[in-house]
């Protein structure tokens, strides 16, 4: 079993971290970035492929050199056995659609250079986006199944078919149970939890652990970064010259109104307090009722 | 869901359930022998669920130590050696203490002082390199919750957080309050004069500071027992030990003795910790660093002289074997010996058709190689049986209770003699579980041959609210793992009381008493919170419950031990 998890870097939007301007822009340059919390389900579900199933994992991202920060967080989370990192000036303002067209070039270089995909992983939604596009956009690309929302995972290597779990939103929550051939992409579900209820799969877990400290510690020695020559991508399609989305304006959320009327009343005037009092009324008859005083003197 | 459609299970040659001394010596000794080996521990990390004095000792007698299994065990895993072993007998103020080195020293190779956390997490260390080789190791934050079984026979363990795993032997060495050895029918929980209670504070002191205040180098270090009328009449003992840099104080207590006098554990650690004896070596500044506890099978009356059924055996406090040599306690070493004996009964019988092969051959091997005598000494249990021991003692305590006893123990030939007979192994092995020993003669000593002490102790022990406080908990909240079946005072009320971080009046603690009114009558119920929960296993034994181990990982976790 081969995976490649997607993984991105996010700004650190956590208080504290997250750094704004006047005009309540985000300042890039002093926030630091971190790995998109999403992708951690991702990881997860490849880890726990991993264990079960025994095999490869790598983690793939695009994006700046700095980045590759992002990767060793990931090979130090779930033992990811190396990286690769899509970085190219001319990658730089990729939109979903952009990225998708990088990121499927990815994976196919991946697969002549170093093995056939059997999964890939990507979490769900990025926390700077927020479009949720990119990994249909992947899969589309990749010409490869798809299935999203995904809170558990089974995999049958000898059919060489997944079985997922997926949690359907609407007006009442749904899990629903799907087969997919592989290769086929993986978006996970915040909601997704590994579980490892063999002896062996917990042993296993324990072993990559133990190996992944020294390999982390060498992260450099396990990335491979490729730009848009070794990728094979023509510089019009890629970058912002690839993208077709044009953000035409940004507009702040209007803050909450924050005037609020309040009167003062002085307990012991009690013209006052029966004024007030009387302004309840219509409120309180709704609850008075089988809460009187004598209630809780019900029972035996 | 995906286990769950896998109808082949899991299996290894040996499940060894709890990394304490018995399981990592039993997990050792399997690995040396080329067998496949899971070890399962409850703990987040092994030793953060146990509680010891604690003192190991190497018996030159014993067919396995510690060091024999595990090299570099002292250097790296124990604190201090015991160099120097007292006891003193305690009347009011007034202390007589006799060097015990002689008794210390009787059939011992070697005695280090530990303390569990680090201790039991270094073996396990060890324990997963060595069983990782023949395709095991060792995974914590696993409860075994039962005996798997088929056709009526047991052929494995079920467990909380792992799908039911099958294996050729499992060797139970979950510790006292073993869950496996109760399910198996080979261990009761009943009756509070089969056990002991200890109660412990870890308290922190500088090398040097310890070295300057005990009057020893820093390759040395001392005990000290304390026994007299410093814990009123209740049937037991204290006991001081220096770490490389802390000390461990504690006390252990026979369960029945501490139902009976109503007796609040902790009250009784202050007792001690606030002796003007202890004064001197604690100071003014008193830093504790955990308060513990954990309960004690007294092998005397449990040791279960064939602790095994199908492939299932028991090995360590799991199966009693906890001797208390009089004042010296010896659990650790012997759940060793049991743990290295059980894995060369199973390497021995290795393929034998019948399942309880290596039961048998290990029960052999506690017998032949005397382990099974001392912890079961076959002439206390014909004394019990004629009950010899109870009209001796009765006369012994009539005559000691006189002036004229006490007199005839005040004479300066009887000091000799008692420091003799203080440091006999047999006597001490013989001594009665009755007041004389533990409380009526150490008085006497104390009050006759003593010496005053005229100082006082500025220690102010923290109270049961704060050293709550200052335990770690990862609370399994909404699922307690303890019920009270029958919350009525008399079946369960003597948990307010025994229990080491609940007390009367104290609303913090797991067990409260409450009264309330029913029917125009007022009643005095019991109720439980495990939150503040040690597991030491005493409501198990002196209350009416529905008693288990927290899940894996879930409830308190020592950091000391
Ligand atoms: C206050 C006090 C003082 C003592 N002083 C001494 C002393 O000075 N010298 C001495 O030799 N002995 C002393 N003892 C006794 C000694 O601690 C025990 O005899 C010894 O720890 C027994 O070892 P064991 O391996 O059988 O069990 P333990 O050390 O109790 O180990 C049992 C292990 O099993 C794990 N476990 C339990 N249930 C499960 C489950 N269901 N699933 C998975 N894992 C489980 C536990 O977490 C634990 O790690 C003292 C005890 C106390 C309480
Ligand atoms: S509740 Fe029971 S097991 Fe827990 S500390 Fe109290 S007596 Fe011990």
């Amino acid at each position: 079993m081969r995976s490649v998890v997607l993984t991105k870097g996010v700004p650190d939007f956590s208080d504290g971290a997250v750094s704004f301007n006047e005009e309540g822009h985000l300042e890039r340059g002093k926030t630091p970035t971190v790995m998109n919390p999403n992708d951690a389900f991702a990881l997860e579900a490849a880890l726990q492929t991993r264990v079960r199933h025994g095999g490869h994992v790598s983690g793939m991202s695009m994006g700046p050199p700095g980045y590759s920060a992002v990767l060793e967080e990931a090979m130090e989370a779930v033992y990811t056995d190396d990286s690769y990192l899509l970085s190219d000036r001319e990658l730089a303002a990729s939109d979903t659609w952009a990225t998708a067209i990088t990121l499927s070039a990815g994976i196919e270089t991946y697969q002549e250079e170093i093995g056939d995909v059997d999964l890939l992983f990507a979490g769900f939604k990025t926390a700077d986006g927020e479009t949720g596009q990119t990994g249909p956009q992947t899969a589309w690309a990749l010409d490869w199944p798809i299935v999203t929302h995904v809170i558990a995972l089974d995999i049958d290597p000898d059919e060489r078919l997944l079985r997922a779990k997926r949690l359907v939103e609407g007006d009442v929550d749904e899990i629903e149970t799907v087969e997919a051939p592989l290769p086929c992409m993986v978006v996970t579900d915040p909601e997704f939890e590994p579980t490892y209820r063999k002896a062996s799969h917990r042993l296993t877990h324990k072993r990559l652990r133990e190996e992944t400290q020294n390999r982390a510690a060498a992260h450099d020695r396990h990335l491979t970064t490729w730009d848009h020559e070794d990728l094979n991508l023509d510089p019009d399609y890629i970058g912002l010259d690839g993208s077709p989305t044009i953000v035409s304006s940004v507009d702040p959320i209007p803050k909450a109104p924050s005037e609020r009327e309040a009167t003062m009343v002085d307990p012991s005037d009690s013209e006052e307090m029966n004024e007030i009092l009387g302004e309840f009324k219509p409120y309180a008859a709704a609850t008075n009722g089988a809460d009187g005083p004598n209630a809780a003197e019900g029972g035996d | 869901m995906t286990e769950t459609n896998e109808t082949d299970r899991e299996h290894y040659e040996a499940v060894v359930v709890g990394c304490g001394p018995g399981g990592a010596a039993a997990a050792s000794r399997l690995a040396d022998h080329g067998i496949e080996t899971l070890v399962l521990e409850r703990g987040m990390d092994a030793g953060s669920k146990n509680v010891s004095g604690g003192l190991i000792y190497a018996e030159e007698s014993a067919p396995y130590t510690i060091d024999d299994l595990f090299d570099g065990f002292r250097e790296e895993a124990s604190e201090r050696p015991v160099t120097d072993y007292y006891i003193h007998n305690v009347a009011g103020n007034k202390v007589k203490s006799y060097d015990l080195t002689d008794l210390h020293e009787d059939d011992t190779d070697w005695c280090d002082a530990v303390l569990r956390r680090p201790m039991d997490s270094w073996l396990a260390e060890r324990v997963h390199e060595k069983t990782s080789e023949t395709g095991g190791g060792v995974l914590t934050n696993v409860r075994v919750n039962g005996l798997l079984r088929e056709r009526g026979r047991i052929t494995g363990v079920t467990c909380d957080e792992l799908d039911p795993i099958e294996a050729e032997i499992i060797i139970a060495a979950d510790g006292v309050n073993s869950e496996l050895a109760r399910e198996a029918g080979l261990m009761d929980w009943e009756d509070p004069n089969e056990w002991f209670q200890g109660v412990k504070a870890v308290v922190e002191m500088e090398p040097n500071v310890i070295d300057d205040r005990f009057d020893i180098d820093e390759d040395e270090g001392v005990a000290h027992l304390f026994s007299g009328d410093l814990f009123e009449d209740v049937r037991g003992g204290g006991f001081l030990y220096t770490n490389e840099e802390s000390l461990s104080i504690g006390t252990v207590f026979h369960l029945d003795s501490l139902v009976e006098e109503q007796a609040e554990p902790h009250e009784l650690l202050d007792a001690l910790l606030t002796h003007p004896l202890l004064a001197r070596w604690l100071g003014d500044e008193y830093d504790e660093r955990e308060y513990s506890a954990k309960l004690v099978p007294d092998s005397k009356k449990v040791a279960h002289r064939e602790p095994y059924q199908d492939r299932l055996v028991l090995v360590g406090d799991a199966a009693g074997q906890m001797q208390a040599q009089g004042p010296i306690i010896k659990g650790m070493n012997h759940a060793v010996t049991a743990g290295a004996l059980a894995a060369d009964a199973f390497a021995v019988t290795r393929g034998n058709a019948d399942p309880a092969a290596a039961g048998r051959r290990y029960t052999q091997m506690l017998e032949d190689s005397g382990t099974m005598d001392k912890l079961r000494p076959r002439r206390y249990d014909l004394a019990r049986t004629v009950g010899e021991r109870d009209r001796v003692t009765d006369a012994v305590e009539r005559v000691l209770d006189s002036r004229v006893g006490s007199l005839a123990i005040g004479n300066p030939i009887a000091d000799r003699v008692l420091q003799r007979a203080y440091n006999s192994p047999f006597l001490v092995s013989m001594l009665p579980d009755t007041r004389t020993g533990y409380v009526t003669l150490p008085s006497i000593i104390g009050e006759e041959h003593g010496r005053t002490l005229h100082w006082e102790s500025s220690v102010e022990p923290p109270s049961l609210d704060e050293r709550i406080g200052d335990l770690t908990y990862d609370t399994d909240v909404g699922n307690p793992h303890i019920e009270v079946r029958d919350a009525s005072f008399e079946a369960s009320g003597a948990a307010v009381y025994a229990c080491p971080v609940s007390a009367e009046d104290f609303g913090g603690g797991c067990y409260r008493s409450e009264e309330v009114k029913r029917n125009g009558t007022a009643e005095t119920v019991v109720s439980l919170d495990t939150q503040p929960c040690v597991e030491c296993g005493t409501c198990a034994v002196v209350a009416d419950t529905e008693w288990e181990h927290p899940r894996g990982g879930k409830g308190v976790e020592f950091r000391e031990g």
